[in-house]
């Protein structure tokens, strides 16, 4: 459906994307994480046609994208970072016109619009002017905007920015029906909840370099242990006995810190019973046991050596 | 494209008339000030003019002294009041009197005299340096008075016929002069004694004695026909309007870097729409708004001050649509040339204005400096408000629409290259 070939743009000397490659099957969302500054929105930009790449293309049903009039931009519709809105118009002109870009006029666009003003749950609100929407109204009509005109691919560059949890849910059930629908979603963020929730694959963007390219579980397996088990200790264990710890062949990692033990487990059946009866057998009580799974976060860490946040 | 262009061009006016303060400052503020303006400058040519207000010293009280001051006073032109001559010095040091006229003691006796080559009295004028052109004009009619009276008395009046005796005398005991010039200038008195002689008595009771001046003046106002009076209000509506629309051509460029700014720019681009729909929608919305602002302004000043398109209402629509176009291309170029809203307001706010000021919408250009005037000529509100001018109050006709509308157009046609060549496109 979507290809990106070696995408590069430079601002100054600045590299913004450094070779970006990606590719969306129909009704697939893929994920672009990275923290701010990594390139997320140059490779949106360059897809949506907004930007024209230094070298690299970009391939819509096997077609490259061309200039500005290419008929191939109607499969696509972008969801700017930014409340892209006329405040002064109610939420049916701001539609109205959106439609009007993609050439969308009388029953048609009648039609769209109502559809979208449904979509965002503000069908009521249509001639209500913008300025006096909350955040996540004006976040709900700003991605059902790029929906009128029926595009194949949706381009959400970090759409659910300021937005409340109860707007948040709103969008996430949006792109529900969009993935229902059958649409290809390139979703960018630095949230990794979301990434985790939203998204079939993630690119993970540092530096405008793609460095890694997976599913979730296959993320998952690039990090030395996916689980992480939390024992709560009566007292500390000293470091020779952390050593020991460390040698069983369950354990990848342990370390020590205000009373608590954390043990990174590849395998939680295995590694948990097995933890379990070294505390029994070298007389460590403990008072509370929980384990958790490394996320997108522990990912990042490990291949790039830094937070994702930073 | 036509439904796209359609919506581009509707959502703009609809943005424009919806901000009710922005319309109220594109209609309300230039009539407010153009109808000002227009009072200032004559109104529709019923007003009365304000006279020059004069303060007269007249430390001599002769009869000349007396006769200049009732003729000053008889002027229509001066508001003449007595004073002395160090409160009439005071009053035009604070501002509170624009001349002051000392006339010395002796100075009838004196000016009389100097007809014939005696010492010249001095008349002293004191003025306010911030009106040197009042002064000129009061220094004018003080001249014609002084001559009328001094020269009706040295004539007719009994200090004339005294110093027509005395200098009889004179010239009768005088061996220096050649006889011939001797006897020419006894011939010319003993004339003007016989003169005297059969017209007793006449000094300061008639006006009609003196030298007057050698013609009369007959000042016409020449307009677009017999009967048609100049209207101020014409002129200044004209200029006000060009300001304002400018301001509206400015509210268009920053329009463009908001939408950049806000993100919309990035759903336009997104569309599969060329850069002449993108722009060429944003130009032809503001030529609407401006050409609709124009007709606002003249409308009202058709129906409340009565200025009429006394020349070609062809010419006239013309000059207005060129000018609304030059006023798009300016705004696209602000958006072109414009880095941030803040930044480029400022900065287009005060092009705008040294245009306006040089195109003579606030003041006529032809009080400028000669070179002044003619470097106007490059500016292109110059020639939109001579235009103008030509189209309402003077009444000329098409051919002088055409020289105006070839350079509005021309302007409209350059700035628009610009901004097309200079348009940043993408985003860094």
């Amino acid at each position: 459906m979507l290809e990106a070939k070696a995408l590069k743009k430079a601002f100054g000397s600045v590299k913004a994307v450094d070779g970006v490659s990606l590719r969306a099957a129909r009704g697939e969302t893929v994920g672009l994480l990275g923290p701010n500054g990594a390139g997320k929105t140059t490779t949106v930009s360059i897809v949506a046609g907004l930007l024209r790449p230094d070298s690299g293309e970009v391939l819509i049903e096997g077609r490259p994208l061309g200039g500005d009039t290419d008929p191939l931009k109607r499969q696509i519709g972008l969801v700017p970072q930014d409340v892209a809105l006329y405040d002064e118009l109610s939420a049916m002109q701001n539609l109205a016109l959106f439609g009007a870009l993609y050439g969308l006029g009388g029953a048609r666009l009648k039609r769209a619009t109502a559809e979208a003003l449904d979509l965002a749950g503000l069908a009521d609100r249509a001639k209500d002017k913008v300025a006096i929407f909350s955040g996540g109204m004006k976040r709900r009509l700003n991605i059902v905007a790029a929906m009128l005109h029926d595009p194949a691919i949706i381009l959400l560059d970090e759409p659910t920015v300021g937005v409340d949890p109860q707007s948040r849910n709103a969008i996430f059930e949006n792109l529900e029906i969009f993935k229902k629908r059958g649409k290809t979603l390139i979703y960018t963020t630095h949230y990794m909840e979301e990434a985790e929730r939203v998204c079939d694959r993630l690119i993970i963007i540092d530096h405008g370099k793609v460095v890694a390219d997976d599913t979730l579980r296959g993320l998952y397996r690039l990090v030395p242990a996916t689980n992480l088990l939390n024992v709560e200790l009566d007292r500390d264990i000293d470091g020779a006995a952390l050593e020991d710890l460390r040698h069983l062949p369950e354990v990848k990692s342990a370390k020590m810190g205000g009373g608590v033990l954390k043990v990174g487990v590849p395998d939680l059946s295995a590694g948990a019973p097995r933890i379990l009866a070294w505390l029994a057998e070298g007389g460590h009580s403990f008072h509370h046991i929980s384990s958790e799974r490394a996320d997108l976060e522990t990912v990042f860490l490990t291949l790039t050596g830094r937070k994702l946040r930073d | 494209m036509f439904t796209t262009w359609k919506a581009l061009i509707r959502k703009d006016l609809r943005l424009f008339f919806s901000n009710r303060r922005a319309l109220l400052m594109s209609v309300a503020a230039p009539i407010a000030i153009a109808s000002f303006f227009g009072y200032a400058l004559g109104g529709s040519g019923n007003a009365e003019h304000s006279k020059i207000p004069v303060l007269v010293a007249d430390q001599d009280n002769s009869a000349i002294s007396k006769e200049i001051v009732a003729m000053l006073a008889a002027s229509k032109e001066l508001d003449v009041k007595p004073s002395t001559l160090d409160a009439a010095r005071a009053a035009v040091r604070k501002g509170k009197a624009i001349v002051a006229i000392g006339i010395p003691e002796g100075f009838g006796a004196d000016a009389s005299k100097a007809f014939f080559g005696g010492a010249k009295p001095k008349m002293e004028v004191l003025y306010d340096p911030s009106h040197s052109a009042e002064q000129a004009m009061v220094a004018g009619i003080l001249t014609g008075e002084v001559m009328q009276a001094v020269s009706k008395e040295t004539f007719s009046g009994p200090t004339g016929r005294k110093m027509v005796d005395d200098s009889l005398k004179r010239l009768e005991g005088d061996s220096s002069l050649p006889p011939a010039q001797k006897q020419a200038l006894i011939g010319l008195l003993r004339s003007v004694r016989s003169w005297n002689d059969q017209n007793p008595g006449d000094s300061g009771q008639n006006s009609t004695g003196g030298l007057t001046m050698p013609y009369e003046m007959h000042a016409k106002a020449i307009t677009s026909g017999s009967g048609v009076r100049y209207n101020g209000y014409a002129h200044a509506f004209g200029g006000m309007g060009i300001q304002f629309i400018l301001f509206v051509g400015i509210d268009i460029g920053i329009g463009v870097l908001l939408l950049r700014q806000r993100g919309l720019w990035k759903r336009y681009r997104a569309a599969p729409l060329s850069r002449a729909t993108l722009l060429g929608s944003r130009a032809t919305s503001a030529a609407i708004t401006s050409m609709f602002v124009l007709m606002v302004l003249f409308g009202f000043a058709r129906l409340v001050f009565g200025v009429r398109i006394e020349g070609s209402m062809a010419g006239f629509l013309c000059i207005c649509a060129a000018f609304s176009l030059m006023t798009a291309a300016f705004g696209l170029l602000i958006a072109a040339l414009g880095k941030t809203p803040e930044a480029t307001r400022g900065l287009a706010i005060f092009v705008t204005l040294i245009m306006v000021m040089l195109g003579g919408a606030w003041v006529p250009a032809f009080i400028f400096p000669q070179w002044l005037q003619s470097a106007t000529l490059l500016v292109p509100t110059r020639w939109a408000m001579d235009g103008l001018d030509a189209m309402t109050w003077r009444g000329l006709g098409f051919s002088a629409a055409i020289g105006p509308i070839a350079v509005l157009t021309f302007c409209a046609l350059l700035f628009g290259v610009i901004a097309v060549a200079r348009f940043r496109w993408e985003e860094s």
